[in-house]
């Protein structure tokens, strides 16, 4: 079986993004960049399909500047098989992503793509539905366990009301939540051999993807500073408050 | 958290496979070191289990021959920086001392032992299974190699050796120590190397547990009491003891000055962090004039010590390494080290004297990096020397 993994390129998370002067953007200058999270808990769900012997082989795929090749080397240090890379770098929203992935789905016939429920810069959230829309493949979102069986993978997702599993039936996409799995470290001796792996390079033009933004963000700031709390000196002032300030018992 | 790493010089001897191994041992040392290294310093040990992830993660076979399960292609003083600097953000020296104390002790035997004591030794020591140390240091001298005083006398087809090493670090686990030993005349055309089973009959061992520092590290003095070693055990050439003995030196003291410059780092880091926090007066001390000039002042000495660092170790690589450089090196990693420590103690004030605290196990590690692997005095009388003055 063919798996299919999207990695984004990022901002790391410990750092700190401020916005940019002139309220255009974050300023991601010299900051440091890493695989999404979520996407970093996709690979290592690829990863643990394929020492199960139910993946046979694992293709990662990223889009942007050439610096995302750092991300796809990495998830081959982790275990993929080989990456491909959409350089552009032009501004990619999702649905120019999912359509980029909908040409490589095409083109790759994967019969499972799992790819973080979000990444950490937009929180978006809304990739993977739209590549399930535009492939017309079913979907199982927010996984926190994954299981291939018998040409279906069962998919436990998480809901607001608690757990809900789906069964979909092969080719789907899956996309991963937090709890899935915790992310194996790369050892030494598989970045050197990552070296080796083939990365393809391919551009949006190529899979025939018009990927100009559709939506246009006007300004970026800062959320309202916080304000400085109080303390409360007994029980009875806290309820006090929380009843006639916070009106919230 | 002050983001340490945007302070941190762009260098143009970093690959890419160099940023993916800082990216993932930082995270190995975040998961498996960080939350229990001030357990393993208060209970004075290192758990057996530490070897089997390092041993997993490749960080024991970095550096040594394919052959024997290591992992050399491709592999630079760049990565061995990298390791040691991420293993240096515990805080902790006696964890990458003990760790790898394979680094100082192993390659003599890669380079000049016997094949089957090669294969004895080395898959066993690169997987975690076993442990070896080197032992030169004596009761009555340690730099003064020449004049050591363990002595072994050829009996057959066997050494005898009867001595006394000490301050030999991972000295209480070791299965085997590259032993120092005097097989003939007076001075260095007498010293020989010699590879000695730890569960040989006559070795005993004394823990020295009550150290200022490292006690996580498992130090000991051993003793040899008529140990009978078989003469293949011999590690060069009888009385060219010496040549495999200095083999070693520009990485040793490339490695402890990589770990120093990133100590005084992770007090820069933690001075930083305490002083945006603490208010006096009125304000954070971060805006206090005097407190932000020793933070300049810290990095200063950190950013001119690591790019000293990082051209001996591009010069190594090429060959062009001289001596003075590397011991001058060290000089002046350990006095950034000690400086960062005096200032970030400073800084942080009464909570970087309690236990528990980097800053404060720094503060306590400074002397066995100026003293060990060749004391500030021995390295500069050593530059001097070797630039003919």
């Amino acid at each position: 079986m063919k798996v299919l993994v999207a990695v984004k390129r990022v901002v790391d998370y410990n750092v700190k993004v401020r916005p940019k002067a002139d309220g255009s953007d974050v300023d991601i200058a010299n900051v440091k960049m890493s695989i999404n999270p979520f996407c970093e808990i996709a690979v290592e769900e690829a990863v643990r399909l394929k020492e199960k012997g139910v993946a046979s082989e694992i293709v990662v795929v990223s889009m942007g500047p050439k610096q995302c090749q750092e991300q796809i080397r990495t998830a081959l240090a982790l275990g993929a098989d080989r990456g491909i890379h959409v350089e552009t770098d032009a501004e990619l929203q999702p649905l120019a992503v999912a359509k980029c992935l909908n040409a490589l789905v095409a083109k790759e016939s994967p019969e499972l793509v799992i790819m973080g429920k979000q990444s950490i810069d937009g929180d978006n959230n809304q990739t993977g539905q739209m590549l399930g829309a535009l492939s017309g493949l079913p979907q199982g979102t927010f996984a926190s366990e994954v299981n291939v069986a018998d040409g279906k993978v069962a998919v436990t997702r998480e809901v607001d009301g608690g757990l809900q599993t789906v069964s979909l039936s092969l080719p789907a996409i899956v996309t991963t939540d937090l709890r899935l799995n915790e992310p194996r470290y790369a050892k030494l001796p598989d970045i050197m051999k990552a070296k080796r792996k083939p990365v393809e390079n391919v551009s949006p033009e190529d899979l025939g993807v018009d990927v100009a933004p559709r939506t246009k963000t006007l300004k970026v700031e800062p959320p309202a500073q916080r304000q400085a709390g109080i303390k409360v000196s007994d029980v009875s002032e806290l309820v006090e408050k929380l009843k006639n300030e916070a009106k919230v018992i | 958290m002050f983001d340490i790493d945007a302070t941190r010089p762009a260098s143009p001897f970093y690959q890419e496979s160099h940023q993916q191994w800082r990216e993932q041992l930082r995270k190995f040392v975040d998961r498996e070191i960080m939350p229990h290294i001030n357990d393993w310093e208060e209970s004075g040990e290192l758990p057996d289990s530490l070897w089997h992830k390092a041993a997993d993660m490749g960080l024991l076979q970095q550096g040594y021959p394919e052959a024997f399960g290591g992992i050399s292609e491709g592999i630079d003083n760049f990565h061995m920086i990298v390791t040691a600097q991420e293993l240096a953000r515990c805080g902790a020296g006696g964890l990458y001392a003990t760790l790898l104390v394979h680094g100082i002790a192993l390659p003599p035997v890669v380079h000049y032992a016997s094949d089957a004591t090669r294969d004895a030794v080395i898959p066993a020591v690169l997987d975690g299974r076993a442990h070896i140390s080197l032992a030169i240091t004596e009761p009555g001298g340690g730099s003064d190699v020449a004049n050591l005083r363990t002595r072994a006398v050829a009996d057959g087809d066997d050494w005898i050796v009867s001595g006394e090493k000490t301050y030999i670090t991972g000295g209480m686990r070791a299965n085997w120590f590259t032993t120092a030993v005097r097989t003939g005349e007076d001075g260095l055309e007498g010293i020989s190397l010699l590879l000695i089973p730890a569960d040989a009959n006559g070795v005993s061992r004394t823990p020295l547990d009550k150290k200022q520092g490292w006690w996580c590290s498992d130090t000991a003095t051993i003793h040899f009491d008529e140990v009978r070693v078989p003469a293949t055990n011999l590690v060069g050439e009888v009385n060219r003891g010496f040549i495999p003995i200095v083999h070693n030196f520009n990485h040793e003291r490339l490695a402890i000055a990589a770990s120093c410059i990133e100590y005084a780092r992770v007090c820069l880091q933690d001075a930083i962090d305490w002083a945006a926090e603490r208010v006096t007066f009125g304000r954070p001390l971060s805006k206090r004039q005097v407190i932000r000039h020793k933070f300049a002042e810290m990095l200063q000495r950190i950013n001119a010590s690591q790019a000293y660092l990082e051209l001996c170790a591009w010069q190594d690589m090429h060959l062009q390494l001289k001596p003075a450089d590397v011991a001058l090196l060290k000089v002046q990693a350990t006095q950034t080290m000690e400086y960062c420590a005096r200032e970030a103690m400073q800084v942080i004030g009464g909570a970087s004297y309690i236990r528990g605290c980097r800053v404060e196990r720094i503060y306590r590690e400074v002397r066995v990096n100026a003293i060990g692997g060749g004391s500030e005095e021995i390295m500069r009388d050593l530059a001097v020397r070797q630039l003919g003055i």
